[in-house]
């Protein structure tokens, strides 16, 4: 056993500890979600073993598909992202805000309190990280802070978990977001499977962190135990299935609005919002207000929506963006391009959702990538 | 809500299955809060009671398939001050709507023992073809919840929450695994109304298309989607011609792959 753990020491844990790693999660108050398997895909929800993990499981994913294969490890984390993402527990698909009552003077408000989940993420992968910390920005900043979200975001512990290999979907190196975790979590774990031997150096990014190790039977990571780490890490490094060039990227999509490549993709879209569902820093959201039958009681929900819904856009005057090539123009201008203006860092980090989980298998990286090789900007300069 | 007295509603039946009214009477608990709110005037599923017009609310299921039946729209049109068109026969024709693609004669002459009693009309069409509609709630067969949301919004004088998006969008809501993208299954979700809460894709099975277009969709991407999941052309021209057949839409989806 080695001396009590420092945050940013490797360590080594087997197995076992990981199970423990889980006991002790829920012990301590913590619903622990992470990867399991259903429905033919590699989905988050409640964990509770690690019986109920993707062992031996990998995904194969291209634009438009996505299939699970057996590996030939019986490796824990042996996959990428699936369909779902975080956002899911932090700011739910649907959510009551508000109850009204009518009374005598009117109506009262009753805001919804909700007893603050204790939630802790096993296995979030370093774009997934990148996409949270994203959120928090669009929740937690300024003046208009989401109380769900913040108290959820709170609470929330989270054990990382470094790829050791990339999807062809994946381009985190691009956007700069991975594939190795380097901040903002509690516990980071890199899985290595050497010949017999299965095991995951572990480091822990905080207190939280460090406790977590204490109470688990973990070893000092020895220099031949953090190569295999390092090299698991590398290896997803060279796999990236795609590359997403963001050299000037802010000003490229905002000066060519008027791109050919816009109609084409056009013709291609659905308008289904799959992409914008699936990704994980997509924030928006719309309200609906239901009544009872005799209209003295109402709620206020709230529920996601898409830059894709043509009521996106509705204003008295009617609908703005009519056309598939206005709804998929200004989703990827606001994740390349305008989300710096507004959030200062971009809206994408490169996990691929929105191209494997897109019924069309429209690729971000592609409709980038064709407008960088004919900008109408530099035409309109010469 | 009109205070004091209780509105007065009106449930009419056009060609159809009755399906859209059993799916009001399947609100068991639901309908006895609705009873009480209204003064149900007519309901031909529920009670052979009939009071006579004017109505403040007129649900109609079915679509305009007889001589008769295009005359008595007008009749209830005029003695209704709202008026709701339920299903996928009254607001898009219906299954029915099969016909307009067909020689009707011809049906005629082989299901019937004498053809010539059978008066009908060559096609199968949508109540707002005939008359004004106030509001079009969809599917086949409507969604209880959402009929009962109608009706709802109604008494208390708001819009009524039905989203015209795509199904995919309830899919995701859901945290269903799609089944277009994980399993190979050719799914019409990216072009349907959603109502029914993605029922079909929660079970596994691709989405039928039975509430019709949803507010934009695209046609001959879909089509080419459903190809690329290995989808036959001739049952591609079946997806689109269901029950939402008549819709401008689905007539495309349908027409461009009848076509070599
Ligand atoms: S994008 Fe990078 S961090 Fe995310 S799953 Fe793929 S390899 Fe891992
Ligand atoms: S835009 Fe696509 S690749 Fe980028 S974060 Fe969203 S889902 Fe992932
Ligand atoms: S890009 Fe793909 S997933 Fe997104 S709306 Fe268009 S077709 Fe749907
Ligand atoms: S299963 Fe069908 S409805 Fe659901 S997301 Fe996929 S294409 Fe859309």
């Amino acid at each position: 056993m080695a001396s009590s753990p420092r945050i940013g020491a490797k360590y080594t844990l087997d197995r076992e500890a990981l199970q423990n790693l889980i006991v002790e999660l829920t012990d301590s108050g913590y619903q622990v979600m992470g990867p399991t398997m259903r429905d033919g895909a590699i989905i988050y929800d409640a964990v509770r073993s690690i019986a109920d993990l993707p062992e031996g499981w990998t995904d194969d994913q291209e634009g438009g598909t996505y299939r699970l294969e057996k590996r030939l490890d019986n490796a824990l984390f042996g996959y990428n992202v699936g369909p779902h993402s975080w956002k899911k527990f932090l700011f739910p698909p649907r959510q009551k805000l508000w109850t009204a009552k009518r009374s005598d003077q009117g109506f009262e408000i009753h805001p919804e309190e909700e007893e603050p989940l204790r939630y802790a993420f096993l296995g979030v992968r370093s774009c997934e990280l990148h996409a949270i910390a994203i959120q928090d920005k669009v929740f937690m900043e300024d003046a208009y802070v989401d109380p769900v979200y913040k108290a959820r975001r709170e609470n929330l512990l989270i054990v990382a978990v470094n790829c050791g290999q990339a999807a062809n979907t994946c381009f985190c190196v691009s956007m700069n977001t991975g594939p190795e975790a380097k901040a903002g979590f509690d516990l980071a774990l890199t899985e290595v499977i050497d010949n017999d031997r299965h095991y995951f150096v572990a480091e822990a990014g905080s207190e939280r962190g460090t406790g977590l190790l204490e109470k688990l039977s973990f070893e000092s990571a020895d220099s031949q135990e953090e190569a295999a780490a390092n090299a698991a890490v590398n290896r997803a490094a060279e796999q990236m299935g795609r590359t997403l060039n963001t050299q000037g990227i802010r000003a490229l999509l905002q000066d060519n609005p008027d791109h050919p490549r816009w109609d084409d993709v056009a013709k291609r879209c659905l308008s289904c919002a799959n992409c914008t569902m699936a990704c994980p820093t997509c924030f928006c959201s719309t309200v609906e207000d239901v009544t009872d039958l005799s209209g003295d009681h109402a709620e206020r929900w709230r529920s996601w929506d898409s830059c894709f819904n043509l009521d996106f856009t509705y204003m008295g005057g009617g609908h703005t963006r009519h056309s598939f090539k206005s709804r998929y123009r200004q989703w990827m201008t606001h994740k390349l391009s305008t989300w710096h203006d507004q959030f200062d860092t971009s809206g994408c980090v490169g996990c691929g959702r929105c191209i494997t989980w897109c019924p069309e298998g429209i690729d971000i990286t592609e409709e980038a990538a064709a407008i960088r090789k004919t900008p109408k900007s530099q035409e309109k300069k010469k | 809500m009109v205070q004091g007295k209780k509105p007065k509603l009106a449930v009419w039946k056009f060609a159809s299955c009755d399906g859209c009214q059993l799916s009001l009477l399947d609100c068991e608990d639901e309908l006895l809060a609705v009873a009480d709110s209204i003064d149900i005037a007519s309901f031909p599923e529920a009670t052979r009671a009939f009071k006579k017009g004017p109505y403040d609310l007129s649900l109609v299921e079915g679509s305009i398939t007889t001589p008769e039946d295009a005359e008595r729209i007008h009749q209830i049109r005029r003695q209704s001050k709202f008026l709701i068109t339920i299903g996928a026969c009254a607001t898009s024709g219906g299954i029915q709507a099969l016909r307009n693609f067909k020689d009707v004669k011809e049906f005629i002459s082989i299901v019937y023992a004498h053809p010539g009693y059978i008066q009908t009309l060559k096609h199968s069409t949508a109540i707002a073809d005939h008359i004004r509609v106030d509001f079009e709630l969809r599917g086949c067969p409507v969604d209880k919840m959402q009929l009962l949301e109608v009706i709802n919004a109604f008494l208390n004088g708001r819009k009524p929450n039905t989203p015209a998006h795509s199904v995919c969008i309830e899919c995701k809501l859901r945290g269903n695994v799609c089944v277009m993208v994980a399993h190979g299954t050719p799914c019409m979700g990216p072009v349907t109304h959603a109502g029914c809460n993605a029922i079909c894709p929660s079970y596994n099975r691709g989405c039928y298309a039975c509430f019709g277009p949803k507010e934009t969709p695209n046609i001959p991407s879909m089509g080419n989607v459903l190809e690329d999941k290995g989808m036959e052309r001739e049952n591609i021209v079946r997806a689109f011609r269901s029950f939402n057949a008549n819709t401008k839409a689905f007539q495309k989806g349908a027409r461009d792959y009848e076509k070599d």
